[in-house]
């Protein structure tokens, strides 16, 4: 079974570690390219037929994904009853969970009547995020990854780290090694003579999987998109192993996030369009499945969904952070963001990474808890994964709102915070102008020290302040701050009456790049 | 669990006490040139985009569709057709294996070396083809267990982009149908994002392209 999340460290903590393995961001930093020089290929194909004179082009289709998650999440209550009376009328039993127990709880009993002590599983995000594969394993029940990413993970107990390449960060010597170590330890063992080489692990995965997909009694599955009107859910995937585990089991469980609702099955278009190219790089996936129900004849005969909420409502209720519930879990954002590609998806303590994981953790679980708390900070809020977000979820603008609740949530902390002190300084200075007065001198005078001290300078000349002392250490640990100037503006203001009498005195050299700007 | 019913929907529309839907569905934009093209080039493009994915496209006469079918396989391979497959489509396999007699089970699928479909819909845009399963298509395990697929698609059925896909199986879907959308063989990208073609599903995919209007399934 795979390892969890559970007690992870910090972000920062478990990103410095995580920098120190280099491996890993080989690994990672091949990953993300490749994958970032597929996509911007296809984005510009769209483009280039809007240019072409076509009506339409990639952010107009951006557009039409937003409002079309937009709308299902507006009118979400609406839209649920409508999803669970088109279900029933297809013949599926739809289940309602809370949280995290009561849906694993569905799964399990839904299982266990029908006396299987093993499912096969899609590759899903909602059930990793309910840790679905260990609460089964306490009932007696294998779950079985039938993704090869999800299989590598599962087999060598370690974590996922990506959303849609949950292994990115082992390299095909260490997919082999993991195969020859742990296949025959649950099924069909790997073939002795197994190569590293990618077609031959693939391989591998058919042989070792197909005798469970064969004889399994239950699949379990997620859905990228769940259609209202009619009854609909869709999954999306390369492999073919989803096809097999929402075909050849007797029994389909599938497990539905709230949000996944589409209204109409005519707006999953922009949906369909989106999703590949913006995930894989591809201008479609290889397999999207659609079924409504029961079909008779066709594929599992008892059909079950469980629509979870699990924090979702709590994402719901934020006016800003709200947004975050559009993600079709493409990982576009955390392709694009320097932060993810340098620190991996490890570092973030969630089966949710990157950027969309740094807002979603919070938004799901709710602020106050200092790993959740960290992740808000784990961004240079450069932008990137906005512009890339195929659903225009404007993730720097949630991860500063957290930031917010975060520190909201220290404002009574004794003893205070550094920066609260800090800012509770800032506010003294600047509210009277015979105090700022006295912190420009002070501040003035602290220049001229450390201008003569540095032993470097920004680009210009203009020395920096070096390591800082105290509390201030750890953000001058990995940035330079620039040493204060001698003189402030207020003070070259009184010498030179606005700059209308000649500047005589010579000013220090720490001052000389804001001389040439006046 | 009509309690957690009742909690999930009442936080939901606490949480949406300051929103009012739009009742309105949204119009997607046309993004593909293609949908202002002639039909040759819709066909053009949709064997390029096919082939793209490493799948086989042939370009095929309606009344040489049935023997170059017969020469796809070797002698003594067994080849599962679909109720409602064309007759002489279903007589130009090695040895048709059917369904006549019950449904074959998925160990009994997987002995069996191709299938042989009928389609609804191609997407020239995105090199795919859409199978809603019925006459002819088969139940969905039918495409999915055997190692080779052979997909018969008309010249008519293929369109230009999404759009037009979504707009046409809308009906299918309503009547309850399921859909199996299908660009190439099966294919992983999870070992170093070094895209390999086949894995679970179908290794090799055959579509065989044939001029508009003259293979239907039969019932």
């Amino acid at each position: 079974m795979s390892g969890t999340f559970v007690g992870m460290p910090v972000f920062p903590t478990a990103a410095r570690a995580a920098l120190g393995d280099t491996q890993l961001r080989h690994n990672l930093a091949h990953a993300t390219g490749v994958i970032r020089a597929k996509r911007a290929k296809l984005v510009d194909e769209v483009e280039a037929a809007h240019a072409a004179g076509a009506p339409g082009g990639w952010e107009d289709l951006r557009l039409a994904g937003a409002a079309v998650k937009q709308r299902a999440l507006d009118d979400l209550a609406g839209q649920l009853e409508l999803l669970e009376e088109s279900l029933t009328k297809a013949g599926a039993v739809v289940h309602w969970a809370r949280d995290a127990a009561e849906a694993n709880a569905i799964v399990a009993r839904v299982a266990k009547s029908h006396g299987a002590d093993e499912v096969v599983k899609v590759k899903s995000m909602v059930t990793q995020e309910i840790g679905l594969n260990e609460a089964l394993e306490a009932e007696g029940i294998a779950a079985w990854e039938t993704d090869l990413a999800e299989l590598i993970v599962q087999l060598a107990d370690d974590l996922p780290s990506h959303i849609l390449v949950p292994a990115i960060h082992r390299n095909r010597a260490e997919v082999r090694e993991i195969f020859l170590r742990r296949m025959k330890d649950v099924g069909r063992p790997a073939p002795a003579d197994l190569t590293d080489e990618p077609k031959v692990l693939a391989a591998a995965a058919r042989e070792h999987l197909r005798e469970k997909f064969l004889r399994a009694k239950v699949g379990v599955s997620g859905a990228n998109f769940a259609v209202a009107e009619t009854g609909t859910l869709v999954v999306v995937e390369s492999e073919g192993n989803g096809r097999m585990c929402l075909t050849l089991p007797e029994v389909l469980v599938s497990v539905v996030g709230i949000e996944k609702v589409v209204p109409t099955f005519a707006e999953l278009d922009p949906l369909l369009r989106l999703l590949p190219r913006s995930s894989t790089g591809e201008r479609m996936n290889p397999y999207t499945s659609t079924w409504s129900g029961v079909t008779p004849g066709d594929g599992p005969q008892e059909v079950h969904v469980v629509l979870l909420d699990n924090g979702r409502t709590n994402a719901l209720a934020d006016q800003v952070g709200r947004q975050a519930l559009r993600c079709i879990r493409c990982s576009a954002c955390l392709n694009v963001c320097p932060v993810y590609e340098r620190a991996g998806g490890h570092a973030y303590g969630s089966v949710y990474p990157g950027p969309i994981g740094a807002i979603l953790n919070p938004l799901l679980k709710g602020t106050g808890e200092k790993q959740t708390d960290s992740l808000p900070y784990a961004s240079s809020l450069c932008g990137a994964c906005f512009e890339a977000c195929p659903v225009r979820i404007d993730i720097p603008e949630v991860l500063v709102h957290l930031r917010t609740k975060v520190v909201d949530g220290h404002r009574g902390d004794f003893p205070p915070k550094a920066e609260a002190v800090a800012m509770k300084g800032a506010a003294w200075a600047f509210s009277d102008a015979s105090r700022l007065g006295l912190v420009e001198k002070a501040s003035g005078l602290s220049g001229r020290v450390l201008g003569r001290l540095s032993k470097s300078a920004f680009p210009g000349g203009r020395p920096t302040a070096g390591r800082l002392a105290g509390p201030a250490v750890a953000w001058t640990g990995a940035r330079d701050l620039p040493a204060p100037p001698a003189e402030s503006f207020r003070q070259w203001w009184a010498r030179t009456d606005g700059g209308t009498r000649p500047d005589s005195t010579a000013t220090p050299s720490s001052t000389t790049t804001e001389g040439e700007t006046r | 669990m009509s309690a957690a019913r009742e909690a999930v929907l009442g936080r939901v529309r606490s949480a949406l006490a300051d929103v009012t839907p739009t009742p309105e569905p949204v119009v997607p934009p046309i993004t593909s040139a293609l949908s202002a093209a002639p039909e040759g080039h819709v066909l053009d493009v949709f064997v390029e985009r096919v082939e793209d994915y490493k799948a086989v496209v042939e370009q095929v006469d309606a009344e040489g569709l049935a023997a170059h079918l017969a020469t796809l396989f070797e002698p003594g391979q067994r080849v599962v057709v679909p109720a409602g497959l064309p007759a002489e489509l279903a007589a130009a396999v090695p040895v048709a294996v059917t369904e006549d007699d019950g449904p074959l089970t998925a160990a009994e699928l997987d002995a069996v070396d191709a299938v042989v479909t009928l389609a609804a819909v191609g997407v020239a845009e995105t090199g795919t083809i859409v199978l809603d399963h019925s006459a002819g298509q088969g139940r969905r395990a039918l495409s999915l267990v055997p190692d080779r697929h052979v997909c018969v698609v008309r010249a008519d059925q293929v369109v230009a982009d999404v759009p037009e896909a979504v707009a046409r199986l809308a009906g299918a879907v309503s009547a309850g149908a399921p859909l199996t959308w299908i660009s190439g063989p099966s294919a992983t990208s999870d070992i170093e994002l070094d895209r390999v073609e086949g894995v679970h599903g179908p290794r090799t995919l055959h579509v065989l392209l044939v001029a508009a209007d003259t293979v239907g399934p039969v019932s």
